[in-house]
């Protein structure tokens, strides 16, 4: 059975742990383990951290949506803001690389995505904005199928 | 939650302990008091003790790193312990042990720096 949620927020950094927290209350009915919780958790700071700081350069007018949707053990994110875009996404893929090191920014939120997910897209277009969409196969959805 | 940090001068080392969830809203209190510390008390080195930490992502590797540049400056060294297993992926990942020292507790990390 597929199901799905949206949400959006004003872009602001309390709104993190509120965004993190809500995606990984929606995805625990599909019985994800911790350290599944934890990667889809961490991926979700990643992305709405980009999108406060870099889409919307801190402005705290801007808006961050989350959408997911669950299915057959496997969990699908999209991160949206309408900001700045990116001018390089390959660039910006790169470890360690990123616009603002007077941030003390680690440049390591694309590497941990890709990391910890197992599909990433980028879409991106300056002064539009930027989407990113992630994929996860849980490891207990063989059992869902059973 | 949000992050509870405890900060302890030993000698010319300042003890930073986290507590709770340390991502890009937390890192800036972080940035902000250990800053102060380091440049108001002659530290010469960091122990970063993770124990009680619950989430950390890439935000908290950006402000260890910027407190690693601080205290290399006085020629010192960081040291982090008590780390979880997910944390300690994040600090693979970036190449974080290649600069930072990992012990297994705190008492382990002072005894390092000469200090227990």
């Amino acid at each position: 059975m597929k199901n799905a949620m949206q949400m959006q927020f004003t872009a602001l950094s309390q709104n993190e742990s509120f965004a993190r927290v809500t995606v990984a209350a929606f995805i625990a009915q599909l019985d994800p383990t911790m350290d599944e919780l934890t990667e889809i958790k961490t991926v979700v700071s990643e992305a709405v951290t980009n999108a406060i700081i870099h889409g919307y350069d801190m402005s705290p007018d801007g808006i961050v949506h989350i959408s997911v949707t669950i299915e057959e053990g496997i969990v699908e994110l999209s991160i949206k803001d309408e900001g700045l875009g990116i001018m390089d996404i390959e660039e910006a893929r790169q470890p360690l690389y990123t616009t603002k090191p007077e941030l003390e920014r680690s440049g390591m939120g694309f590497t941990i995505m890709e990391n910890f997910m197992d599909e990433i897209s980028i879409v991106s277009h300056p002064g539009e904005g930027t989407e990113v969409r992630l994929k996860k196969h849980l490891s207990n959805s063989k059992m869902l199928c059973n | 939650m949000s992050l509870a940090i405890n900060l302890e001068i030993k000698n010319n080392v300042l003890c930073i302990r986290l507590s709770g969830e340390l991502d890009h809203h937390s890192a800036d209190e972080l940035r902000t008091k250990a800053t102060k510390m380091i440049e108001e008390h002659d530290i010469h080195h960091i122990i970063l003790n993770l124990e009680q930490l619950t989430f950390m992502d890439s935000s908290g590797l950006g402000v260890i790193l910027g407190r690693y540049k601080q205290v290399k400056q006085k020629n010192g060294e960081m040291v982090v312990c008590a780390i979880s297993p997910s944390v300690q992926r994040l600090f693979d990942m970036s190449g974080l042990f290649k600069i930072i020292r990992l012990e297994p507790t705190e008492a382990f990390a002072l005894q390092r720096l000469g200090v227990a």
